[in-house]
């Protein structure tokens, strides 16, 4: 398999504060890898660095061996690289559909001849889109609130939502920072089987993620990193096993699964 | 059509006709306190468009209006201008505003918020400080216009029903915008521009954008205030009260609407004529203003119309839900979901705050 997202020695200081250093990790095409690593230790500053929300000092990040280091979050977007985030990030006025839309809007774009410059007054969202929509609301389980505020979704529901408004885009990526956090555990469930589902389907995924059952359940490789810098990375199998991700947690590997509070 | 849209179509064509017939009063002092509650109107919904679509509070508006002033007096001054021509120099004087529109827009919008608005409180200062001392504005005596040798008994008519075009014309752009992809993307915008970005909107694009198209408005309607007062003085043209009172009618009928910022025009620009006219110290009205800026930021944080639109929503549940309960409601048949009379018009209106 060949890599599909590679950082090579990606370097990130703020202030006198290393939140990356020397940090190099690579997701195969097709995988679903994980990412652990006790609080602090630079997961989501690495996912910032990818997507162009925040630039590297130093190192580069590569998609397809493509070079995209410090693009903008939109062209990081567009190459194929959908995230969500730790806390989510829903826009909190729009309806859900509305949130969909917004995120089909780059695959509408590319999908028709120069449409948007032709005419920027078309109805946001043709059928085609909302179609898609509810289907990718229907999969995950949060079509009967199509028509709802976003602000009225539980946290859970908005995980769901996030991920179903990256879906929309078909990226050939999707890093999701910590997806079970604070979720109940029949949500974690649904969570994990679709994405397993949308792996079997040729979507890879890099997760952040400190629910470590939910982690070495679902992933084919984790890394662990510490202080910003990759110390192991394997299958779940050895990971467990080694001594080196203990020291980092501090011994507490094994317990450490509902710390979501970063 | 559902009783809500009907209500809401009918409740439009009662307003325009009234707009329509109001100069035929032949009332000089009520025609002439309409154009500038049309040119409010119109400036209020301009300024909706940009600041209460993403939510970037902009005190720079005037640099518009008076970019729109300034380019019909020096054209005036120049070519001789006077008779019907004038009311063709209103696009150019928008096209102006609109140039303006864009180094301005690639400056302050490279910051957000708090600091936004100060960059635009500065670039408005920059404005007004030129037009008071640059000969070719005429400094602080302005530019005044060739004679128009019209009837002074109908001479605010022409200048009523361009600016009631114009004022409808904007708010039917507001609500084209409103609901297209570039509409979604700048309220997408208003509620987080940094996911915004990471979901492939090129936001800096969407914000000039709605910039320039309301920096454009806001300049015809300064060409349009240049023949109607008969004068460009830097003080009028460039006036920090133009901003502080566009803002406050949106803010008043609901900011981020569309209907809120007319509502507000509507309502607030005939008390600010009447008290030119009526109340001799022009302090008492602004201090009436300033007061009411208050009243509403505390009290009334969204604005009249959302928060009436979200008391009668309540109140219909709780009938329906008690009419329920007795067993005879309409099985939830009633218009779920449907946007409260007059909290904005058109299909959207689900999503208006």
């Amino acid at each position: 398999m060949t890599a599909l997202l590679r950082t090579d020695g990606v370097a990130k200081a703020f202030g006198g504060v290393h939140a990356l250093s020397d940090c190099s990790i690579e997701v195969d095409r097709g995988s679903i890898a994980g990412l652990i690593g006790p609080n602090g230790s630079g997961k989501t500053t690495l996912f910032n660095m990818i997507t162009g929300y925040g630039h590297v000092d130093s190192g580069d990040v590569y998609l397809n061996d493509a070079k995209i280091t410090n693009l903008a979050p939109d062209r990081v977007f567009a190459l194929g690289i959908g995230r969500t985030f730790q806390l989510t990030r829903v826009f909190s006025r729009l309806t859900v559909m509305e949130n969909m839309i917004v995120a089909a809007h780059y695959k509408e774009r590319s999908g028709e001849r120069g449409g948007w410059l032709r005419n920027p007054f078309a109805r946001a969202g043709g059928a085609a889109t909302r179609e898609r929509a509810m289907e990718l609301l229907e999969f995950t389980g949060i079509a009967k609130l199509a028509g709802d505020r976003a602000e009225t979704l539980s946290y859970g529901q908005r995980k769901l939502l996030e991920l179903s408004y990256v879906l929309i885009a078909e990226p050939e990526i999707i890093l999701l920072d910590e997806p079970a956090g604070g979720v109940n555990p029949t949500l974690i469930g649904t969570i994990s089987e679709r994405i397993r589902e949308l792996n079997r389907q040729g979507t890879t995924f890099l997760i952040v993620e400190h629910n470590m059952e939910f982690v070495m359940g679902l992933c084919d490789q984790v890394t662990v990193l510490d202080n910003g810098t990759p110390v192991v990375s394997g299958a779940p199998d050895v990971i467990r096993n080694d001594h080196r991700v203990l020291d980092a947690y501090l011994g507490t590997a094994e317990e450490d699964d509902d710390s979501s509070a970063a | 059509m559902r009783p809500a849209a009907l209500w809401r179509a009918g409740g439009l064509v009662v307003l325009l006709a009234a707009a329509a017939v109001i100069p035929l009063a032949k009332n000089v002092t009520v025609t002439h306190v309409g154009v500038f509650v049309l040119l409010y109107v119109g400036a209020a919904v301009a300024w909706n468009i940009f600041s209460g679509f993403t939510g970037y509070i902009s005190l720079g508006a005037a640099v518009f209006f008076g970019t729109g002033v300034y380019t019909v007096a020096l054209l005036s001054k120049h070519l001789n201008l006077a008779g019907g021509i004038v009311f063709a120099l209103y696009p150019l004087a928008g096209l102006v505003a609109a140039v303006v529109a864009v180094p301005f827009g690639l400056i302050a919008l490279r910051v957000r918020r708090h600091t936004f608005v100060v960059v635009t409180i500065a670039v408005f200062f920059i404005f007004q400080l030129m037009a008071s001392n640059f000969s070719w504005t005429g400094g602080t005596t302005g530019i005044f216009p060739p004679f128009l040798n019209w009837d002074p008994a109908t001479f605010d008519m022409p200048f009523y029903y361009t600016a009631l075009i114009i004022a409808v014309a904007s708010a039917v752009l507001a609500w084209a915008i409103w609901g297209s992809r570039f509409g979604l993307q700048l309220r997408a915008i208003r509620d987080d521009e940094d996911r915004a970005r990471g979901l492939g909107v090129r936001t800096m694009r969407a914000k000039l954008t709605a910039f320039v198209i309301s920096g454009f408005i806001t300049g015809v309607l300064g060409g349009l205030y240049f023949y109607f007062q008969s004068e460009a003085l830097p003080q009028y043209a460039f006036n920090p009260f133009f901003d502080l009172t566009i803002a406050l009618m949106a803010f008043l009928g609901g900011f981020g609407t569309l209907s809120g910022p007319i509502f507000g025009a509507l309502l607030l620009e005939p008390y600010l004529g009447y008290a030119q006219f009526q109340v001799s110290n022009a302090y008492v009205a602004e201090g009436v203003l300033g007061a009411l800026f208050l009243v509403v930021i505390i009290l009334l944080p969204r604005g009249i119309l959302p928060t009436v639109g979200e008391k009668l929503t309540a109140l219909r549940a709780s009938r329906q839900r008690r009419a329920a309960a007795r067993g005879i409601g309409p099985p939830s048949g009633a218009p779920a979901g449907v946007a409260p009379a007059g909290s904005a018009a058109g299909p959207t209106a689900r999503s208006a705050p």
